[in-house]
């Protein structure tokens, strides 16, 4: 077995997280879905192992692995959840980074501790109604009055929300800036007068992972709640952006994983014209093109997980990553499916629900436009 | 409360081979775990150490260097520190030699961890079934044993175990120290968290070789083993039942007694 040149501490993770995901979430995974149910018995048990703050400092709460780590854990609970992985990518990479980032002593004590342990959950919200891709756009405004923030606007899709006790919310603090600039990022704890969490959204993927428009009217906060520099939010949230990609990229490696060993045993189980499926070469290379793609993709994570763990700049792979593994994701989930056949579009299989999810990552976290947009733009300025 | 709990580590088989000239397990190439009745055991007494303050688990296993796995992987789900006892002229002890040897271990750890008020063990070991080596650790100790316990809590200076029985449980206590053997409970062991993995990863466990303990030469290994294996085979497959799912369960019923009447059973 290709171990990927993994060390024993992250071998070992790798093997409780695979335990984990074969045993508690693969049991439950496609009813929750069924039921568009959160899986909160699951998330509890992940925090309670640590999987929500895998690179988080021991002195925060956290684990203290590398991000790679992190990314084991990814691929492992992917193999059967893509909402559960997504869950702890928006907690982890994109809730709880920006407060380890930017925050105070004070802020990472209050709100990233208790998001270290899982003793709360995080929401990132960026995207709104008009502006998902054109994030500079956003229209949410927070404006000082006295020594309170007062925020009024509207997010969409935000990842967490129903059971989010943290969010990070981007505004415009400056008015006059154009595009990406003068967007602060706020500490918005739930519950607050005039703070909104609307219905989760019916969508085809992540059933068990919430998206849900966010409402603020007249919400007021403290001023010390401001991550970060006055007017500097954005670069903050695209570094952020940066780790979410290579988790997303994760849960594409896992899925893909997930749906190549259902695929495969279906094959080896499935007689058609006297013989299993998996002995017509129509069936094998597919087999084989799925594995070889899965592998590439792989390299390629672990390559930029480790760029990252060594402080190089990773941006661009984070976002060549992400664009590759999403879309070799959607391909795998195709051909699985079509190996599968009529049971492949039946729930009980599960593949037909990992198509579903495959779908969300080339969307999610960068469009595949967008992100060959970024790719584009990082190679006109090497060449 | 001081506990220690034994751990066996077995091949993941439940087809074991067996080497038809020399009639023994063949492990190469087969993947060790921790005897799920002893993790069960070791779930039972973490969870004692939940809710008594203080309370401080030591492992014990005996077998090949190799076994430290099995212990780490204990290490991360509620054991406190490890002890393994190895040594080759420990090799081919039966269950005689196994629990004495044992015992005598636990008479050199209690010289360095305190008096044990509990010691768990699996009901047995999924590789050898005998179910014999935690009520002889007992027996050398001159301490109550409670058998097939699913569940443990301390009462005062005593421990009440509710047990599987033939015909369902029964709660009985006992005065510590005590020895208790465990089934398979209504829950499953803890995961390990990152941080308590990474711990046991590091963990030095110490090993207790023949010179460590005081052990008579005569009562170890497989000399000391009054035990000869005759033969070892794999039994033939059980063939699957038949089901019977009518409409009604008196209908089940009355269908169940013509097939047994039938087959002349009753």
């Amino acid at each position: 077995m290709n171990k990927y040149f993994l060390t024993e501490d992250q071998l070992s993770i790798q093997e409780m997280a695979k335990k984990f995901a074969d045993e508690v979430v693969a049991a439950t995974v496609t009813d929750l879905d069924r039921r568009h149910e959160f899986p909160l018995e699951e998330v509890k048990q992940c925090a309670e192992m640590g999987f929500l703050g895998v690179c988080v400092p021991e002195e925060y709460g956290g684990a203290g692995m590398d991000h790679l780590s992190d990314v084991l854990v990814m691929e492992q609970i992917a193999r059967h959840s893509s909402s559960l992985a997504s869950i702890i990518d928006a907690h982890a990479s994109l809730g709880s980074t920006p407060l380890l980032l930017a925050g105070t002593e004070e802020q990472k004590q209050k709100y990233l501790v208790p998001a270290a342990m899982g003793e709360t959950l995080c929401a990132f919200a960026l995207t709104e109604p008009q502006s998902g891709s054109d994030a500079g756009q956003i229209r949410t405004k927070a404006v000082l009055d006295g020594d309170e923030w007062v925020i009024n606007g509207t997010k969409a899709f935000i990842t967490n929300s129903t059971y989010a006790s943290t969010f990070l919310v981007a505004a415009k603090t400056d008015m006059e800036a154009k595009g990406s600039r003068g967007i602060s990022i706020f500490i918005v704890p739930a519950g607050l007068p005039g703070f909104e969490v609307g219905k989760p959204e019916e969508k085809m993927s992540n059933r068990s992972s919430y998206s849900c428009p966010l409402t603020f009217t007249d919400v007021r906060i403290p001023k010390e709640n401001l991550l970060g520099e006055l007017n500097r939010g954005f670069p903050l949230f695209m570094k952020c952006v940066d780790d979410g990609r290579v988790a997303i990229s994760a849960v594409a490696v896992g899925m893909a994983q997930g749906v190549l060993e259902r695929a495969a045993k279906y094959s080896k189980e499935r007689v058609t014209f006297g013989k299993p499926i998996c002995e017509n070469q129509a069936i094998a290379f597919k087999l084989a093109e799925m594995a070889t793609e899965i592998d590439v993709a792989r390299a390629m994570l672990y390559n930029t997980a480790r760029m990252s763990d060594n402080g190089l700049p990773f941006s661009k792979e984070a976002t060549m990553t992400k664009m590759f593994c999403s879309e070799m994701c959607v391909r795998v989930c195709d051909m699985g499916l079509q190996i599968m056949g009529g049971y492949g579009l039946c729930d009980e299989y599960q593949v037909e629900r990992m198509y579903r999810d495959a779908k969300l990552l080339t969307i999610g976290e960068g469009t595949s436009e967008i992100c060959r947009m970024v790719v584009g733009r990082h190679v006109l300025k090497e060449y | 409360m001081n506990i220690l709990v034994c751990v066996k580590q077995v091949p993941d088989t439940t087809e074991i081979k067996i080497d038809p000239v020399t009639n023994t397990l063949i492990r190469a190439g087969v993947p060790s775990i921790v005897n799920p009745f002893d993790a069960y055991a070791l779930e039972i007494a973490a969870r004692i150490k939940d809710v008594v303050p203080g309370t401080k688990i030591i492992l014990l296993s005996m077998g090949p260097q190799q076994a430290t796995a099995a212990l780490k992987e204990c290490l991360a789900v509620g054991g406190d520190k490890a002890y393994l006892v190895s040594d080759r002229a420990f090799g081919g002890a039966d269950t005689l030699a196994t629990s004495y040897t044992l015992k005598t271990a636990i008479d050199k750890i209690e010289t360095l961890e305190g008096k044990f008020d509990m010691i768990f063990c699996g009901k047995q070991a999924i590789d050898g079934d005998t179910a014999q080596v935690g009520p002889e650790i007992a027996e050398h100790m001159d301490c109550p044993q409670i058998t097939y316990a699913v569940e443990a809590k301390v009462e005062g200076d005593e421990v009440l175990v509710k047990r599987e029985t033939g015909e369902g449980y029964e709660i009985l206590a006992a005065k510590m120290p005590c020895v208790i053997t465990v089934t398979k409970p209504s829950f499953n062991p803890r995961y390990p968290s990152i941080k308590s993995k990474m711990a046991a990863n590091r963990a030095v466990i110490t090993t207790l070789t023949v010179n460590d303990i005081p052990v008579d030469a005569a009562r170890i290994g497989l000399k000391g083993s009054p035990t000869k294996v005759k033969k070892s085979f794999t039994p033939p497959q059980k063939q699957g039942g038949v089901t019977i799912a009518e409409a009604t369960g008196e209908e089940s019923a009355k269908k169940l007694f013509e097939l047994l009447n039938s087959a002349n059973v009753i």
